[in-house]
This record gives C-alpha cells, sequence and structure tokens, in this order.
C-alpha cells in the first residue's frame, strides 16, 4: 500500500472519530437540557432537533456516516471494524472529562483492551483486496 | 421477543456494513474536504446497494431502540457486538478479505473490550 494511501485512510479514520465524537457529545448535552423526557412519542424527537447542541450532534454524526464510507474505499471492512472502535474510548475520555461521568476501573479495563485490539490491527494491511471498477 | 431483536439488529448491520465496503471499493479512494463529501453524498443517492445499506442502517438503529426499551442496557450494547464476529467472518468469505491471526486477534481483543463495557 503507498504512503498516500495509508495518509488518506488514516485521515479518514480521524476525521470519523473526531466527528463521532463530537457529535455524541453535542447529543448528549443536548438531550440531557431538553424540558421533556424523550419518549415513544415521535413529536418528542422531532421538537428536540430545535435544540441547537441536538441539531448539531444530528448534523456531526451525519457527517461522520458520509466519513466512514470514505473510509471502507480505502480500507478493509474487516481493518475498519476494530479501528472506529477506537471511538468507544474517544467517548469514555469526553464523558469523564467534558461531561464529568464517572467512569468505572472495568470501563478503563474494557477500553485498554479496545486499544490493544486496534493497534494489533493497525500493524495490518489496511487494503487486501483487488482495484477499484473502471469509471 | 428479545433474541428476535437482537437477531434482525445483529444482521442488519452486519449486512448494512458488508454493501457500504463492496460499492465505496467499487468506487475507489475518496478524496478528503468538502468537494469529497459532497461526491459521497451524490454517491448515496446514484448507488443502489449503497440506498439499501441505509435502509439496513435503519432497521438496525430501531431495532435497537425497540431492544433497549425492553432489554436492559448492559445487556442490548454487548449483544449489539455479535455483528462484530458475523462481519469478520463474512469480510473474509463474502469480500475475500485476507483476516490473518494479527487482525482476528486484534478483533477478537476489541470485541472483549466492547462485551466488558456493556457489562
Amino acid at each position: 500500500m503507498g504512503t498516500s494511501l495509508t495518509v488518506r485512510t488514516y485521515s479518514w479514520l480521524t476525521l470519523f472519530l473526531a466527528l463521532r465524537g463530537g457529535g455524541n457529545l453535542c447529543l448528549a448535552w443536548g438531550t440531557r437540557r431538553l424540558p421533556e423526557t424523550l419518549a415513544a412519542n415521535p413529536l418528542v424527537y422531532l421538537r428536540s432537533l430545535f435544540d441547537p447542541f441536538v441539531a448539531t450532534g444530528v448534523i456531526l454524526l451525519i457527517v461522520a456516516l458520509l466519513a466512514r464510507l470514505a473510509l471502507l474505499s480505502v480500507a478493509d471492512l474487516s481493518f475498519v471494524l476494530p479501528m472506529t472502535a477506537i471511538g468507544y474510548l474517544v467517548a469514555a475520555l469526553l464523558g469523564r472529562v467534558i461531561l464529568h461521568e464517572a467512569v468505572s476501573p472495568q470501563r478503563w479495563l474494557a477500553v485498554i483492551l479496545i486499544f490493544a485490539g486496534a493497534a494489533l490491527v493497525s500493524s495490518t494491511p489496511h487494503d487486501t483486496t483487488g482495484e477499484p471498477e473502471k469509471p | 421477543m428479545t433474541w428476535v431483536l437482537v437477531s434482525v439488529m445483529t444482521v442488519a448491520t452486519a449486512l448494512s456494513d458488508l454493501l457500504q465496503s463492496y460499492e465505496m471499493k467499487r468506487a475507489g479512494a475518496q478524496s478528503v474536504g468538502a468537494r469529497g463529501m459532497g461526491r459521497l453524498l451524490r454517491m448515496i443517492v446514484e448507488r443502489r446497494y449503497l440506498l439499501l445499506s441505509i435502509a439496513c442502517l435503519a432497521v438496525s438503529f430501531f431495532s435497537f431502540m425497540a431492544l433497549v426499551q425492553s432489554a436492559p442496557l448492559s445487556f442490548a450494547v454487548p449483544a449489539s457486538a455479535a455483528s462484530f464476529i458475523l462481519e469478520t467472518v463474512a469480510a473474509g468469505i463474502l469480500l475475500k478479505e485476507r483476516i490473518g491471526p494479527r487482525r482476528a486477534g486484534g478483533a477478537l481483543l476489541v470485541l472483549c473490550g466492547i462485551a466488558l463495557l456493556g457489562k
């Protein structure tokens, strides 16, 4: 695999992790400020979209989906799955630092396992399949 | 009902990811930036497998919502990780990806971590 494709793979991965982390953080922050509880009523969900944090979170998560699609254009699915699980580590860190959530030792152990697994997968080739279709 | 929802969620997630991976590999490497994002949006509308993958993603999302309504979150989160194994195996068989011992070991470590997170 060429250096430029490796750079592109990690650029998309970084962008995806940042967008998903930011999106989840905005959603968590926004939904906690809502005056009503989210329930089965779809109108409550629609009203929640008018909260600026919830709306920003939804937009960031949609762009994150696009970044993940682009990542799948340069890397194997079996590579992308464990690498994007780093998002769990990002979520735990953001929850701890920004939302001041309690993170148990068991959860930190889980985060270490995910990180170790992702590191192991990152040492394998990103793309082991054939060429894309001709335009 | 719980296991029906878990099965639907797992199969829908795996199908969505397999379709996305297959179609995006056919499309070729995408550029990073605003123009690349616009091209991706257009691609979703133009490529039927990507549209189908979004529909599968919606089925998976609503199954998860129904699952967490009736089952504890500590069950639903690790249960959703079941798709991880299915997808890795399917990527090897259907997408012809080479899954060596290091990649399989790494995926297994991540799966253990996700299961531990949900406890």
